[in-house]
């Protein structure tokens, strides 16, 4: 995972309570077997004008005009500033992924969804909570200033406008940690595999009926 | 030792290791896999060269993408038309090869929805933990399991280490007093709650469902609760183990047996909150209070009763939610003020992990049966969860009842629930839905969702319009 410690970028709005994750990444992009390649299709629905295809090259489809990330002024941005409960509904990490390879790093929001929440530490994306009077304010920064910008730095938990305004940000430690040395969480897990496998050895004592085979023979 | 909850009980039951910094290892019993969420979880193991952890926790099906119609069905993966999805149902298969795992391929009889045959095999017991890259993994709670979603991250995790990284949730209290009435089901008491929490109303926290009403419930009904804990935005939802949990696990295929089922349910009896156990929060509803609902908009709170009206956005205090509801009226079609019977459904999908289960369909059966689907309608779907409830819903006679009606009958999977086959809504289209999102384009591109129970959406089958179930039928006392 790419490391994460200082960020300053382009901020593009999006202005609805309730994003879920159909609609950050539509169902029919969920057949992909990659991990990659989701960007384009970010917001499918509301971007396009047309139905979307997996597979398909999005450069020539019809682009809805009154979509703010198709705006020319919010070219390039690479922080995303929202409404609560960002990231509803379903649990697939394509959201992010989607979020990503558009170029996101930086989510920020008055609330998250919980799995989505997790999802963005997992690939390099910071998904920030300010207070929802802060959204507020900087909505109507955004709005008010054409090239309006960010800067977040997750050492001190900090967000700092151009104008020298400063918002902190809770994060725990841990999710910060990995996140500021991008480190592989399967990699730190298995230097704890002595204390996993001294504590399934006890919980199978306990709970043999955990451990019996899934394998039967399929009955047709 | 302190009075604890059902869900800090699971949670001690399998730690092991508490770090300081707030974060815990929690040890994964079951884990359950399907072909949208798991191909780069395998490809993740496969570049760093690790293999699964504990190969018989995991148990992998495909379900999200497989076509329902008898005849695509029948050429197996090869079968299947789309070529993309194809793809991924033949890398979950060679994923399972490959990595050794247990898979119920497509045309097992045991073959279903994840959530589905997970209960229904006993792959699911009480007391454990159960992960799944599905949001919908809440279901499985309803066993007094600590159960819930993950991302594709997260199944790399699981099937690497058996363990994932998590911080404690809250505890939540949703207690339903009084009994549901006749004709009123699991479904309406999951939305009323939504309906009253809101969609971010549970989120941190680990639900637990209780009281009158919900002892009262089936295995089906409190499984199509659990299953929607995640619409009220709570990861889990669980509901402690009585005698109705030990008869239904007892005797499934990968139940324990003999001395070990004795074992096991004598532990099992303990997955209970203790009394004076501390919740964080306590909600508390009238059971017998909660009418049949329906949703109008396009979040699962946006809910309310089939006697009730599509709320006007003009005579609302706050202007986000007015202008949120009037995004959602003018995506939906709907006017201000009218009454939620006179919606008229194009296409009715009775199916899903929240309601296709035997019960399910015994319900929505029971509406249908010697009447047919209205003229307007133009289309009824009826998907079984998994084969086996096909199976047993064919020695009933349900299958006969539905056709004579005028409606299909298919081949288990999610089908039309997220619409990644090809049984979809056309734009504009309103859907009776037996499902648990009404998000938009959930059902298809410009699809318009109302969520329902099984029953309701056969009364809306066969009256071309939202009715109450109570007016059409003699619900049994
Ligand atoms: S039935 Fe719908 S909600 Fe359930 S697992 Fe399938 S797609 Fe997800």
């Amino acid at each position: 995972m790419t490391p994460f410690s200082h960020h300053e970028g382009l901020v593009a709005p999006m202005d609805r309570a309730n994003v879920d994750t159909d609609l950050i990444i539509p169902k029919q992009f969920l057949k992909s077997i990659k991990r990659t390649g989701f960007g384009p299709n970010l917001f499918d629905d509301l971007r396009y004008l047309d139905e979307g295809q997996p597979g398909a090259d999005c450069s020539g489809r019809p682009l809805n005009p009154d979509f703010p990330l198709n705006f020319p002024r919010y070219q390039g941005a690479t922080i995303l500033l929202a409404r609560e409960n960002f990231g509803c509904g379903s649990s697939r990490e394509h959201a992010p992924w989607a979020l990503a390879d558009y170029g996101f790093r930086v989510i920020i929001a008055p609330s998250f969804a919980d799995i989505f929440y997790n999802n963005c530490f997992k690939n390099g994306v910071l998904p920030l909570v300010l207070t929802a009077e802060q959204v507020d304010t900087l909505f109507a920064s955004v709005y008010a200033h054409e090239g309006f910008t960010l800067e977040v730095d997750l050492r001190s938990q900090r967000v700092m406008t151009p104008a020298g305004d400063v918002f902190s940000f809770e994060v725990d430690a841990f999710r910060k940690q990995r996140m500021l040395e991008g480190l592989d969480d399967i990699g730190m897990t298995l230097k704890s595999a002595d204390t996993i496998r001294r504590f399934e050895a006890q919980w199978r004592q306990r709970s043999p009926w955990l451990f019996g085979s899934l394998d039967t023979a399929a009955e047709r | 030792m302190a009075a604890m909850t059902l869900y800090d009980k699971l949670w001690n039951h399998h730690l092991v290791e508490q770090w300081d910094n707030g974060s815990a290892l929690i040890y994964i019993d079951r884990h359950l896999l399907h072909e949208v969420t798991s191909p780069q979880a395998f490809e993740g193991l496969r570049l760093a060269g690790r293999k699964p952890w504990r190969l018989g926790a995991n148990l992998a099906v495909p379900d999200h993408n497989v076509p329902t119609g008898a005849d695509e069905r029948r050429g197996g993966v090869a079968g299947i038309l789309d070529p993309i999805s194809r793809l991924q149902v033949q890398t979950l298969d060679d994923n399972c090869r490959a990595f050794d795992i247990v898979e119920i391929p497509i045309n097992d009889v045991r073959q279903g929805i994840v959530h589905v045959i997970g209960p229904e095999t006993g792959a699911t017991l009480p007391g454990m933990t159960l992960v799944c890259g599905d949001s919908h993994t809440s279901t499985h709670g309803a066993f007094a399991a600590l159960a819930h979603g993950i991302g594709t991250s997260e199944v790399e995790h699981v099937l690497a280490t058996q363990c994932l990284v998590q911080q404690k949730m809250k505890n939540l209290q949703v207690r339903v007093s009084g009994r549901l009435q006749p004709g009123v089901s699991a479904k309406d008491l999951a939305l009323a709650i939504i309906g009253r929490i809101g969609t971010a109303g549970g989120t941190g926290y680990a639900i637990e469902f209780a009281g009158e009403a919900v002892r009262a419930l089936s295995m089906e009904g409190r499984m199509t609760l659990c299953n929607m804990s995640i619409e009220a935005g709570a990861r889990v939802g669980v509901i402690a183990v009585d005698e109705i949990t030990i008869d239904y696990v007892r005797n499934r295929p990968f139940a324990p047996r003999g001395a070990m089922w004795e074992a096991a349910v004598a532990a099992w009896r303990d997955l209970h909150s203790d009394e004076g156990a501390k919740f964080d929060r306590v909600v508390e509803l009238d059971g017998a209070a909660i009418e049949p609902q329906v949703t109008w908009g396009t979040s699962p709170e946006m809910v309310t009763s089939v006697h009730g009206h599509v709320p006007d956005p003009a005579g609302m205090d706050s202007p986000s939610r007015a202008a949120a509801v009037q995004r959602a009226l003018d995506y939906m079609g709907l006017r201000p003020g009218m009454p939620i019977t006179d919606i008229r459904p194009d296409r009715v999908f009775i199916g899903s992990c929240t309601n296709s289960r035997i019960e399910d369909l015994r319900e929505a059966a029971a509406v249908v049966r010697g009447r047919r689907k209205a003229d307007s309608v133009r289309q009824v779907l009826v998907v079984p969860g998994s084969g086996q409830v096909k199976r047993q819903a064919e020695a009933e006679g349900l299958d006969r009842i539905f056709l004579a009606a005028g409606m299909e009958w298919r081949e288990p999977g999610c089908s039309m629930c997220l619409a990644m086959n090809a049984d979809r809504l056309g734009a504009g289209e309103h859907c009776a839905s037996t499902s648990n999102r009404n998000f938009e384009g959930r059902q298809g591109s410009g699809g318009r969702t109302h969520l329902v129970s099984p029953a309701m959406a056969a009364a809306a089958a066969v009256t071309g319009h939202f009715t109450d179930v109570r007016q059409l039928v003699e619900v049994a006392a």
